[in-house]
Order: structure tokens, then C-alpha cells, then sequence
């Protein structure tokens, strides 16, 4: 029962999920929300894992989401069931979508109709994707247990994201690095300043 | 039966070396699948890029489908559909159990929290992109706005929407007489 849920849920995912592996974000959030199946932390986690692994990123989150939640379940036979299970989850709609268009391509590519919704559609995952974006920020670099306060804030989080930002988007040498870089130097850091 | 092989293990490969996003697969499906394989012409194979970003779900799924789809029918879309995600359950299960077992760790929970505000950052930097390319007047900028806010203060589903923008993109360039 728990894989048909989570068949359903990532079906969803790849249904309406447009625009990338980051687009699946937000719907991910929503399920941990929903079904408590993992923690904020731990899609943060899943972030990572699916930005410095081989594969797509969207399928190896969900590939990891459904590992989790079956070994969760059912042990380890439980997580390679549902690793399977959200991942064909996943990609389902793309088939059966792609399917159609191929049979139709020339008539889908030029359609006013799908280029103005798209006029809709690329603000509002971006707009997604921020929200889903400042819900990371805010469990991971403030601590809102402890109020409204500096003291909620976590400094060594904040000065390494400041850093990050830069070597980012600011320094010529570095900004081209591939993500799975920085994931490394933070997770060194975040070993040496004990950020756990 | 030979060329579905041909094409589960072409985008198995293709999976294995696409690190991160859809757009890093580009340079490599252009290697496989035009220069090597000569399943598709440089253009036809832009097209389908083009294709698989506008489509629901993820843009290297998308573009394995149609590659597949255009080369062997409905089972090649499959074959070449399951090559391409192959790799990552094969990766992500075995490493899922290793991360896992060792998350109770103190270093390995300091590890994590030191890459968890890295993915704050890695998540900005996409918005921003995304933002440059999506947000090209004041029509779009409130969709953007409303969007993002409603989604943070509210539980409504990413699912609405998503559905809503779509029907708005629709209602208000045929509103306003022009084609994006």
C-alpha cells in the first residue's frame, strides 16, 4: 500500500515537475510534509547525494527517497523496492508524455498554446524553487527553536554560505567548478567546524 | 532486439557520465548518440533537447525517451528510458545504505551540516539562472512573486500551482494579443 502511495506521489513529481531536476524540489518538500516519510534535513542531505552522484539529479533523489522510506519499512529488501518503485514513479509521465509528442512533434513545437503557457509556467517554478529554496535556508541556517534571536542564528552556516556564494558567482577562477566541488569543501568544513 | 541492447546500454552510459543537471548530458548524448551511434542528426537532436525541457519531468529522462522513441518505436522510448536511469539506481541504493548506516557519526553528521548550507547556495544560484530567463517582464515578476510566497505561507500544493500558472500563461498572452 505505502509503494502505491509513493508510486502515486512521484508520479505527481514528474507530472508537474517542470523545468529540471531542481524543479522536483519543491514536490519532494511537499511529500516530506504530507507523509513524513523523511525529514527537511534529510531531503537537504538528498540534495547533495543526487548533486555528486552520476545520474540525473531528480532521479537520484528519488531513487534515495524511495531507498529511505522502503528500508524504513520493510528492511533492505524494502529499499530496493521502493528505490525501484519512485523512480519508475518518476519517469512514468515523462514516457507517456514524450510518447505522445514524438507522434505529434512538428504540431507540439510550434503550438501558440504550449509557448504561452510556458510564458506562465517558467516564473512559477522558479518561484517554487525559491520557496523551496528559503525553506532549506531557514532550517539550515537558522534555528527556530530558539526563537527570534542572534542566538537562533547559525553563524558558522551563514559566514560558509556567504563564502560559498562568492567563490560562486563572483570569482572568475572558481565560479565555473563543477557543483560536487563545493559539496566536498563544505563537508570538510563542516567536519572541521563541527556543524553537525 | 539487438539495437534495444544497443539503446539501454548507450543511455546507461549516458546516465553514468551526466553529473548533476540535464543540461551537463548535452555534450555527452552529442558524443553517443550523433557522432557514435548516428541515432539522430546535431539538429534533431537540439529538437529533442528543446522537447524534453518543455515537457513535464526530468530533461535527461525526456531526451533519452524521444531519442529511443525516434530510433526503435515504443520499446526503444522504454529501453532507452530504463538505460538512463539504470546507473542511478544502482549508485544511489548502494550509497543510501552506506550513508545511512554511518549518519548516527558524529563527523559524518558535521559532514552533512556543512553540505546542507552548501545546497542552500546551490539552490540560490539555480533560482537566479532561472530567474533570467523566466522572469522577462512585470507579468512574469508577479507570477514569480505570487508563486514563491504562496508556496512559503501556504500548504496549498505545488501541484495547483503549477496548473494555474500554466492556464494564466495561456488566458493572458491570448488577453493580450501576443505570442511569447
Amino acid at each position: 500500500m505505502m509503494y502505491l502511495q509513493m508510486f502515486w506521489e512521484f508520479f505527481k513529481t514528474g507530472l508537474f515537475a517542470v523545468g529540471g531536476g531542481m524543479a522536483t524540489i519543491p514536490f519532494l518538500y511537499e511529500i516530506s510534509h504530507k507523509t513524513g516519510w523523511f525529514t527537511p534535513d534529510q531531503l537537504a542531505n538528498m540534495i547533495a547525494v543526487g548533486e555528486s552522484t552520476p545520474g540525473p539529479i531528480g532521479v537520484n533523489m528519488a531513487t534515495y527517497v524511495g531507498f529511505l522510506n522502503g528500508m524504513n519499512h520493510d528492511g533492505i529488501w524494502g529499499a530496493l523496492l521502493g528505490a525501484v518503485v519512485a523512480t519508475l514513479g518518476l519517469v512514468t509521465p515523462s514516457v507517456i508524455v514524450i510518447l505522445i509528442v514524438a507522434a505529434i512533434l512538428k504540431s507540439f513545437r510550434n503550438n501558440r498554446h504550449v509557448e504561452n503557457a510556458f510564458y506562465g509556467l517558467r516564473p512559477a517554478s522558479a518561484g517554487l524553487i525559491a520557496a523551496a529554496g528559503i525553506s532549506v535556508m531557514l532550517t539550515n541556517l537558522v534555528d527556530a527553536s530558539a526563537g527570534w534571536s542572534i542566538g537562533a542564528l547559525n553563524i558558522k552556516g551563514i559566514i560558509l554560505a556567504v563564502i560559498l556564494w562568492v567563490l560562486t558567482n563572483r570569482v572568475k577562477e572558481t565560479k565555473k567548478w563543477h557543483p560536487i566541488v563545493f559539496i566536498g569543501i563544505s563537508a570538510l568544513v563542516g567536519m572541521v567546524f563541527q556543524m553537525g | 532486439m539487438r539495437l534495444l541492447l544497443d539503446l539501454f546500454l548507450t543511455f546507461a552510459k549516458v546516465g553514468v557520465m551526466t553529473f548533476g543537471g540535464g543540461y551537463a548530458m548535452l555534450p555527452i548524448l552529442q558524443r553517443e548518440v550523433v557522432e557514435n551511434k548516428h541515432w539522430a542528426t546535431e539538429d534533431e537532436l537540439m529538437d529533442y533537447f528543446a522537447i524534453g525541457q518543455c515537457t513535464p519531468g526530468i530533461i535527461a529522462v525526456n531526451t533519452a525517451t524521444f531519442v529511443g522513441q525516434k530510433t526503435k518505436g515504443f520499446w526503444g522510448g522504454i529501453f532507452a528510458t530504463l538505460g538512463v536511469v539504470c546507473p542511478s539506481l544502482i549508485i544511489i541504493a548502494a550509497l543510501a545504505g552506506v550513508i545511512e548506516a554511518f549518519s548516527h557519526l558524529t563527523w559524518v553528521k558535521n559532514a552533512f551540516g556543512g553540505v546542507r548550507v552548501c545546497v542552500c547556495v546551490l539552490i540560490l544560484n539555480a533560482v537566479v539562472k532561472l530567474l533570467k530567463k523566466a522572469v522577462v517582464d512585470k507579468v512574469t515578476a508577479v507570477i514569480f512573486l505570487l508563486v514563491a510566497l504562496g508556496s512559503l505561507l501556504t500548504p496549498v500544493s505545488p501541484v495547483i500551482f503549477v496548473v494555474l500558472a500554466a492556464v494564466a500563461g495561456i488566458l493572458l498572452m491570448n488577453w493580450g494579443g501576443k505570442t511569447a
